[in-house]
């Protein structure tokens, strides 16, 4: 059991390359903090400066108590779960698990008790004497758990360890991780560039971009007011829409309210249809281009009247002028139909025109 | 395969049948000369069905040796060579897979140079560096012993290659996953690295095993005293020119014995191989 915190940890590669750029981050004891962002964006190496597998260049990280920046991995009381698992290819599931043990020169009984109630735990206990190779992919990610949990380390890290199996499998893995986290109820960080898996599994979230932390939170708060357009667009599926408030049918509708904000953001899933403009609300016009229909709900690509500026936001980022509605059931305009959208005002997100800072109205 | 109808099947059986004939008849009139009376293969009346001396002229080979030129048995011949080329291709596998190692796990200054330099050293065989090579181990006074044999050969640029290559293959997280499950270089070395290099070497073992019972120009520099002559040159030492009559089936049936090893050593690894092609999970 321990807490971690990062420190304005740094990392910056020998030819200069700045990975993390002062990152601070507080995990307490038994949360589970998720770090999010797009490939390229530094969590996972945030992730492997927490194991030890990298050098920390600047800052602190923080386990328990004890600042680890010089400490082996092994020493560091963590396990770690890795994307393609890394499992021992010759051993069998059973050294799988135990080798961290005997490593540690623990009695073969406690080792044997230990691996057993993983195994049994995970429901492996009938493949004990198997090799990776004839488990599936599933089976394999349940190993490398188990060879994390035998351990009892006070903090697990998890490096996307669900991006190489289906999605179905991954939906029931991902509750599955969650579940076994909230017994042992060990501090935990997990890294993921799916911000579904970020919203359903995190105590704690830390959205990152650029080697930088854009927010960090509960995970519904960050959802409901993003601090930048990142996060905006970032979390959230499909993103949210975002559209300059310069553009005239948007500025005469948001009045004085718009101040200093550059950026109107508001949220697929708070568009109605209808022809009211509620009051304080933002209504607009578009033309139906696409439709996608999903089950339970039915997602309405449409294209604003007028054509406005380009909005900067990266991922997910939505062609000019395009704005997607999502709507309950299966019952959709039809496409070139043109059709009237509106947002109540406890709905509309302001940013400013840089979208760094979000402006509350 | 396709499955070829016809004629076609038969044309293609018959041409391997032909390169099979090929590689097989030399060493079919090898086994046929080694059991018939000498006097007939030296008046060239030599049948190509099998003699009837085959006892007692293997025995002879094995436990006598030649009456002439040579006067070594064969087994005492067969024993150096064996004991050369485990020596080589033991020491050639345990050294490059050490050196291989340490090249691609570990980070120290020269490290690039001294793998070019190991990479160089394929230039340099035997044959060219004979002389220092032999000058060195004539002042360690190592002729005619089986380290002199051996350790001249032991280094190898080619297994230190094939092993970094393969090393390069294996995922960093198991290195990673081994360190923080407690287990230093050592262990990952011992635990992880070479079980997973296990039919690597087997593979290695297989080539480098017959490149060593082959030597030939090595060991009849290196070796004087009969008693530690190797097959090889055994067998050319057993074909007189001059004035003695060569025992052209005792030769043959050297070189019968000289063929088994190798083959034995290639049959018995080649379910390890095949694992090995099968076991592709890394």
């Amino acid at each position: 059991m321990a807490n971690v915190t990062l420190r304005n940890v740094r990392k910056t590669y020998l030819g200069g390359f700045e990975a993390i750029k002062g990152v601070n981050v507080d995990v307490a004891d038994g949360q589970f903090c998720v770090l999010v962002g797009p490939s390229g964006c530094g969590k996972s190496t945030l992730l492997r400066m927490v194991a030890g597998l990298e050098t920390v260049t600047g800052g602190e990280i923080d386990i328990g108590g004890r600042v680890v920046n010089q400490i082996e991995p092994a020493d560091r009381d963590i396990a770690m779960v890795f994307q393609n698992y890394a499992l021992y290819p010759h051993m069998s599931v059973f050294n799988n698990m135990a080798y961290g043990l005997r490593n540690r020169g623990m009695a073969e009984a406690e080792v044997k008790s230990r691996v057993e109630e993983a195994a049994r735990v995970l429901e492996l206990s009938a493949m004990l004497e198997r090799k990776p190779r004839q488990l599936s992919g599933g089976q394999r990610q349940r190993v490398a758990m188990g060879r994390a949990i035998v351990r009892q380390p006070k903090v697990f890290l998890f490096d996307e360890p669900l991006s190489n199996l289906d999605a179905k499998l991954r939906i029931a893995m991902r509750v599955e991780i969650r579940k076994l986290q909230r017994r042992l109820n060990t501090t935990s960080i997990y890294v993921t560039h799916d911000q579904l898996e970020a919203m359903t599994l995190a105590d704690i979230l830390v959205v990152m971009n650029g080697g930088q932390v854009e927010q960090v939170g509960n995970p519904l708060a960050i959802y409901e007011k993003p601090a930048t357009t990142f996060v905006a667009s970032f979390i959230g599926a499909p993103p949210m829409n975002l559209m300059s408030t310069r553009a005239d049918e948007i500025k005469s509708q948001l009045g004085g309210s718009a101040g200093e904000a550059g950026i109107l953001g508001i949220r697929p899933e708070d568009f109605v249809i209808t022809d009211q403009t509620p009051s304080g609300g933002v209504a607009m016009s578009l033309t139906v281009e696409a439709i996608e229909r999903v089950g339970a709900e039915t997602f309405v690509y449409g294209a604003r009247e007028q054509e406005d500026q380009r909005v900067a936001a990266t991922p997910g980022e939505l062609p000019p002028g395009e704005v997607i509605v999502r709507i309950p059931g299966t019952d959709a305009p039809a496409i070139g139909q043109k059709i009237r959208v509106a947002a109540i005002s406890s709905k509309l997100h302001l940013f400013s025109g840089d979208g760094r800072k979000r402006i509350e109205a | 395969m396709v499955e070829q109808e016809g004629i076609r099947r038969y044309v293609a059986h018959i041409i391997l049948w032909i390169g099979i004939a090929i590689v097989a008849f030399p060493v079919y009139i090898a086994i046929v000369a080694s059991t018939q009376d000498n006097a007939l293969i030296a008046n060239g009346q030599m049948s190509l069905l099998p003699g009837g001396h085959f006892f007692e002229v293997y025995y002879q080979t094995i436990f006598v040796g030649t009456s002439g030129s040579t006067r070594e048995p064969v087994a005492n011949m067969m024993l150096n060579s064996l004991i050369m080329a485990l020596l080589i291709a033991v020491g050639k596998i345990a050294i490059s897979i050490i050196s291989a190692y340490a090249i691609v796990y570990f980070r120290f200054p020269l490290r690039m140079p001294i793998f070019w330099l190991i990479f160089i050293t394929l230039m340099l065989p035997v044959e060219v560096r004979i002389y220092p090579t032999y000058k060195i181990v004539a002042d360690l006074n190592m002729l005619d012993s089986y380290a002199g044999l051996a350790l001249p050969l032991i280094a190898s640029a080619t297994a230190t290659l094939l092993f970094r290559q393969f090393f390069m293959t294996v995922p960093d997280e198991l290195l990673e996953a081994s360190r923080i499950d407690g287990a230093g270089p050592l262990r990952f070395f011992w635990d992880t690295l070479l079980p997973l290099s296990r039919t690597n070497m087997a593979a290695l073992f297989v080539i480098l095993f017959i490149l060593g019972w082959n030597q030939y120009l090595w060991p009849l520099l290196i070796t004087t005293r009969d008693d530690m002559q190797t097959i090889q040159v055994g067998i050319r030492k057993m074909i007189t020119t001059t004035d003695a009559l060569t025992e052209w089936p005792i030769v043959m049936a050297t070189a019968v014995l000289a063929m088994l090893p190798p083959v034995f050593v290639v049959v018995a690894m080649q379910k390890l191989f095949v694992r090995g092609l099968v076991e592709t999970e890394k």
